[in-house]
């Protein structure tokens, strides 16, 4: 097992963590120390610097156009019926029941005694399901991937699964697209657009973009060879669903047909056939919802947990799941080794990272997940401290985010240190690890940004050539990119072709030696 | 031919037959649980629960519901061969409203129509037996009067009884006819593999919905009927059957008859059990019927050589095994390594890859097949283009031969000034010469009409085509798109009617038109101008365009199923395929798609072509077939890019041509 003690101490504060070569993390104050061989490789990509001051401010804070118009008080019975189209049933006794009209005593009663009565269930059944009770911004901060969604310029970010183009949404609610090879910016609005979750490009695909908000689906579908810089929102599809919002999480399948998409209100994750906008709902009642989305990369298996101590994997040719209840907390966040055998997972309130391995699959084996009969611990990060020129530093804690890059040599993890106590810190740490022969994972070093800069986001590149490629958004709204190099043994192109060579090479797994 | 017919109806029977017995025994077994509900349920007493309570459940034990149960297994007997006897794979679209008429009158579905109304007549019968209280007989003791006593009690029509069973008749009708709008016995393939159960509990909430609301329809449609024609039932039959009507009850085709609550409820709850049993049997066939079945590749014993893949591919199967075993093909490629082995295998002696060979050029040749029906589609819809005109010059109706002559290359010249972005590219044409030759021309070129070729300036020396291309005679297929109004249509229709002559089957050999012929056609256009001047013919024959393009489109799943089998076994070669037997193909499977890329972009590009899918609702009555286009769009790009994803550089050294090269080359850089 991997401990945060193994790990070399944290770089000094100032200086910032530039890229990795020769086994070793060399950090400096300049971007110009990168070697030369290796310039070319990085050039291209946009490092930006998005600070929250430019970004133009919500016009208004409240979502209706109310407060700029005159009062006016309409009837009783217009208003019910505005009532019920905005809010519903609840709206109207609400409206009945505040009503200052004469001579309705006993409809004003009788809808303040049905009002309590449902206050009363709702709030029983916010005491099963905590999370119901929170706003949906409140709910999607709380479940984001992001380290501080509500506050921080930058909320979500995806990189393109074939080419040097990402996404990032900002906190004024407009998505940018940044191209490598190309000067124009898309800046993509939508009406619906609003508190974004989640991203995910389209695999297989040039430009299809699914934005997880706040009400609905938003799937964008850009012309790549387009110039324009701000596209219309008729290029947008809307897939929403009754009762399925605020939408957290977002995955495509690999093969690039199937959207799946999960929101913590909703006990069913929806299959989406884009091209269509037919969806099929995937019921599973118990947890509450579903929070987080991660697709394996060979396609097989869907990890979807919930906000309930319990998670699910499930396989995605029958689609049945495997339930895995937890200790101690809900599943923070997880991610599949690239052949599509082992998940590593967090979970709330513990600061340990597990790890679950599943048998091979084959196909034929159709309707089981073939999960191990239990989890093991494979890396403990509990806070631990390291004496440092500068002092002590306190570092350990809860797993926020994790990614492991596309050849499966590179875990980062951004580790979220205990908000009481005064001297810990966010910070990534990042693992090697080897997925075959056997599982193995070692430290390789802690990331630091600018003074003052919190780690929000990580992503890793999904075809870098060299090595892994870690970009990290920046709490100061700062995106860098981290390159390590190394040599590795598979070839680091996201593609499906990759995983039948990962397949036979796992075979050669044998079980000679136990696991860490 | 007998005996291939023969084998296919086996292989039809070995493969549905075990579907629908167990579709039509979990409805029969399920049936019980429904009449359980609906004798409960009808028992409502709001005031008396525990009385309500032990009533129903000492109904449930009753001889005449056990009665009943047995008579509605039988229903649903009927209604279930009737489900298997008219389910469809690709629907049929009725492009205007004459034609959807056509179909209600048409004798099959009058079998069917009048086949559900007896069966909704027993069930409502049914219903009402176990009902009981004042529906339960349709002949009751009359009420006796005070002023005489009469010593023989007279027996009375029960209104209620004859309503039930009206509206148990109507709503058989209703749902035949809805059945036929519909088009539910359309088979939609699931976007997901699940296990029956699952699927079947995913559908129920929404089928009671369905079945409540639509049965609530029903019942007001039928009372606005039993208002205004309920006495002709009534008197027929008390003087058929010799009762008398109690003049003491009050009538029920009157304002005040109707609006009786329980009445109301009762009617309402009957068609709602109706409608959830007919229902399921319906969910359950089709949830049995487009179940995976699972095709072997290579036959284990000799004689399973006819349910082999690439063999049924490669026959001439009922529909549904085609489809099945596309369903089957796309899965094995997608999920199971093991089965795309033996597709890549080499026969035993010989070693030749009769497998692959198969497999890759059926669906090619569907593929092909699709592409050239959007092209003649498309050349319609280019000639629908070209009449927006003035009108002027148009109308002239000449008389003699060499005036249509000069027409025609008038046309053909304005059309190629006016309308190039309909026409065909040479890389079109060109990828499109090797392949299959359509069934019903021996020619070489099928797609090289002389309109084509004329304009685009190239003269195709080896086709018969060549010795035609003065001919007026302009040959068009397929299905013409809608034109907007009633002028367009006019203009449209009289350039359709020159082609009529067959001089493509004669080959090279002009035939000349006789005088009377041309007289006659001229005479058919005057009166179809004049019709179609009428508001009221307009109405019934304009075609709608969603319609006729969802026409094109509906076997298109078949389509989407090679797109993504082919491209996964393609994909899968580059590491599995150990003898090299795709890369042989690897060239004709990149013009096929590159081609059919061209010509879908060019579809949707037509005018009154939508861009976007409607929005469905999450109904029980599925429309896919009407979003097929849009997920073929979408399944060809991504199958395309799956090819080059995986092989990336190396499609350099396909040979292709240089267009095809072009587009491969923005595919590599993912700029499409």
């Amino acid at each position: 097992m991997c401990s945060l003690a193994l790990f070399p101490p944290p770089p000094l504060p100032g200086d910032i963590t530039l890229y990795e070569f020769n086994n070793a993390l060399v950090c400096g104050r300049l971007y110009e120390q990168l070697p030369l061989a290796f310039q070319s490789q990085l050039a291209d990509l946009p490092v930006l610097s998005l600070p929250k001051e430019t970004l133009k401010a919500h016009s208004r804070l409240e979502h209706s156009t109310r407060p700029a118009f005159i009062h006016h008080r309409e009837s009783l019975w217009k208003r019910c019926l505005s009532a019920w189209r905005d809010v519903g049933l609840c709206g109207v006794l609400k409206e009945i029941a505040s009503a200052e009209e004469e001579g309705l005593q006993w409809v004003k009663t009788g809808s303040s005694y049905t009002l309590a009565v449902c206050h009363w269930l709702s709030s029983l059944h916010g005491s099963l399901f905590p999370h119901l009770s929170l706003t949906s911004e409140d709910m999607i901060a709380a479940f984001s991937q992001a380290v501080d969604w509500a506050g921080c310029t930058v909320r979500a970010f995806a990189w393109h699964p074939h080419t040097s183009k990402f996404a990032v949404a900002l906190l004024d609610d407009s998505i940018r697209v940044y191209n490598s090879n190309s000067a124009t910016i898309p800046s993509l609005k939508h009406r619906l657009q609003r508190n974004v979750a989640a991203m995910a490009w389209k695999p297989l695909c040039a430009s299809i973009l699914a934005v997880a908000c706040q009400s609905c689906v938003l799937v964008w579908h850009l012309d790549p060879t387009s110039l324009s810089t701000r596209p219309s929102s008729g290029c947008a599809q809307v897939l929403s669903y009754p009762g399925h919002s605020p939408v957290t999480s977002l995955a495509w399948a690999p093969s690039g047909e199937l959207l799946l998409s999960a929101s913590p209100v909703d006990t069913a994750m929806l299959v989406w056939d884009v091209s269509t906008e037919n969806c099929v709902q995937l019921q599973w009642f118990g947890g509450g919802g579903v929070t987080y989305l991660a697709w394996s990369p060979d396609g097989s298996k869907v990890l979807a947990a919930t906000p309930s101590a319990v998670f699910r994997v499930w396989e995605a040719q029958m689609w049945t799941c495997e339930r895995w209840p937890t200790i101690k907390g809900r599943c923070q966040t997880g991610c599949w080794s690239p052949d599509g055998s082992r998940l590593l997972f967090t979970v709330l309130g513990e600061s340990v990272i597990y790890s679950l391995s599943f048998s091979e699959y084959r196909g034929e084996m159709q309707g089981q997940v073939g999960g191990s009969k239990t989890a093991s611990i494979v890396a403990d990060l509990s806070e631990t401290t390291f004496e440092t020129l500068y002092g002590e530093e306190r570092i350990g804690g809860e797993v926020h985010s994790m990614v492991w890059d596309p050849t499966g040599e590179r875990l980062a993890v951004i580790i979220r240190g205990h908000p009481d106590t005064p001297g810990s810190q966010t910070i990534i740490a990042v693992f090697r690890t080897r997925n075959s022969p056997v599982f193995e994972l070692l430290p390789c070093g802690f990331l630091r940004g600018e003074r003052g800069a919190q780690p929000q986001l990580i992503a890793f590149h999904p075809c870098f050539k060299k090595g892994a490629l870690l970009t990290v958004c920046w709490s100061t709204g700062k995106i860098s990119h981290i390159p390590f190099f190394f040599v590795s043994a598979h070839v680091p192109c996201a593609s499906p072709s990759r995983s039948p060579v990962v397949a036979s090479a796992s075979v050669r797994e044998q079980p000679l030696f136990s696991e860490l | 031919m007998e005996a291939e017919a023969g084998r296919q109806r086996a292989l039809l029977r070995q493969v549905l037959g075990w579907r629908v017995a167990a579709a039509v025994a979990w409805s029969v077994l399920l049936l019980p649980v429904c009449t359980a509900a609906f004798v409960v349920l009808s028992g409502f007493d709001p005031f008396h629960p525990v009385r309500w309570i032990s009533n129903s459940f000492n109904d449930l034990y009753t001889s005449y519901v056990i009665f009943c149960i047995l008579l509605m297994s039988v229903v649903i007997l009927v209604i279930s061969i009737f489900n298997v006897e008219f389910y469809a794979v690709v629907p049929s679209i009725p492009c205007s409203r004459l034609a959807l008429i056509g179909k209600i009158i048409h004798p099959q579905q009058v079998v069917h129509s009048v086949v559900h109304a007896v069966m909704g007549m027993l069930v409502a019968w049914c219903a009402a037996v176990m009902t009981k209280g004042k529906f339960q007989f349709l002949a009751v003791p009359c009420t006796p009067s005070e002023s005489l006593d009469d010593a023989v009690p007279q027996m009375c029509l029960n209104e209620y009884h004859l309503f039930f069973l009206l509206s148990g008749a109507f709503m058989g009708y209703s749902y035949s006819l809805l059945y036929l709008i519909n088009n539910m016995n359309y088979l939609p393939f699931p976007i997901i593999q699940q296990y029956k159960y699952l699927r079947f509990r995913r559908s129920l909430p929404l089928l009671v919905k369905h079945s409540c609301v639509e049965s609530l329809y029903f019942v007001r449609n039928f009372c606005v009927a039993y208002y205004f024609f309920g006495y002709i039932p009534k008197v027929w039959i008390s003087t058929t059957m010799d009762l008398h009507i109690d003049s003491k009850l009050h009538p029920l085709d009157t304002l005040t008859g109707l609006l009786d609550l329980s009445l109301f409820y009762h009617a309402w709850l009957c068609g709602v059990f109706l409608l959830i049993t007919w229902y399921i049997a319906w969910l359950l066939f089709k949830i049995y019927a487009t179940e995976t079945h699972h095709f072997p590749i290579q036959p284990t014993f000799a004689e399973e050589t006819d349910q082999c893949l690439p063999k049924i591919l490669n026959s001439n199967p009922p529909l549904i095994i085609k489809f099945l075993a596309l369903q089957d093909l796309m899965l094995l490629s997608q999920y199971s390594p093991v089965r795309r082995q033996e597709v890549f295998s080499l026969s035993q002696p010989g070693g030749h890859p009769h497998n692959w060979t198969a497999i890759s050029r059926e669906c090619l040749s569907l593929l092909s097949d699709l592409t050239q029906r959007l092209i003649t589609q498309q050349e319609a819809a280019a000639a629908n283009g070209r009449a927006k005109q003035p009108a002027g010059e148009l109308k002239v109706s000449p008389q003699t031969p060499g005036a249509v002559v000069t027409e025609d290359m008038s046309f053909q010249s304005q059309r190629s000034n006016i309308v190039p972005r309909a026409s065909m590219s040479s890389l079109v044409k060109s990828s499109l010469m090797p392949l299959k030759t359509p069934p019903g021309s021996a020619v070489g070129s099928p797609f090289s009409s002389p309109a084509l070729n004329c304009k685009m300036g190239i003269l195709d020396v080896n086709s018969p085509w060549h010795g035609s291309v003065q001919s007026p005679h302009v040959t068009r297929r397929g299905p013409k798109l809608w034109t907007s109004g009633s002028d367009l249509q006019m203009n449209g229709s009289q350039h359709e009617s020159f082609p009529v002559l067959s001089t493509a089957r004669a080959g090279s050999e002009a035939v000349q038109p006789s005088f009377i012929y041309t007289w006659l056609q001229n005479k058919q256009e005057q009166i179809k101008n004049f019709l179609s001047k009428r508001v009221l013919i307009m109405y019934f024959f304009s075609k709608h365009p969603e319609a006729s393009i969802q026409a094109v489109f509906s076997d298109a799943q078949m389509h989407i199923w090679a797109l993504e089998g082919l491209s996964h076994l393609v994909a899968a070669s580059f590491t599995e395929d150990q003898f090299g037997v795709v890369q042989t193909t690897l060239p004709a499977i990149l013009n096929t798609l590159l081609t059919l890329q061209e010509v879908v972009d060019r579809h949707f590009k037509l005018p009154h072509v939508s861009s976007k899918p409607p929005r469905i609702s999450g109904s029980l009555v599925d429309t896919s077939y009407k979003t097929l286009r849009f997920a073929l769009r979408a399944s060809l790009k991504t199958a395309l890019y799956r090819i080059t994803t995986v092989f990336g550089e190396h499609l350099n050294a396909v040979q292709v041509s240089t267009e095809h090269k072009k587009r491969l080359q923005q595919f590599l850089e993912y700029k499409e």
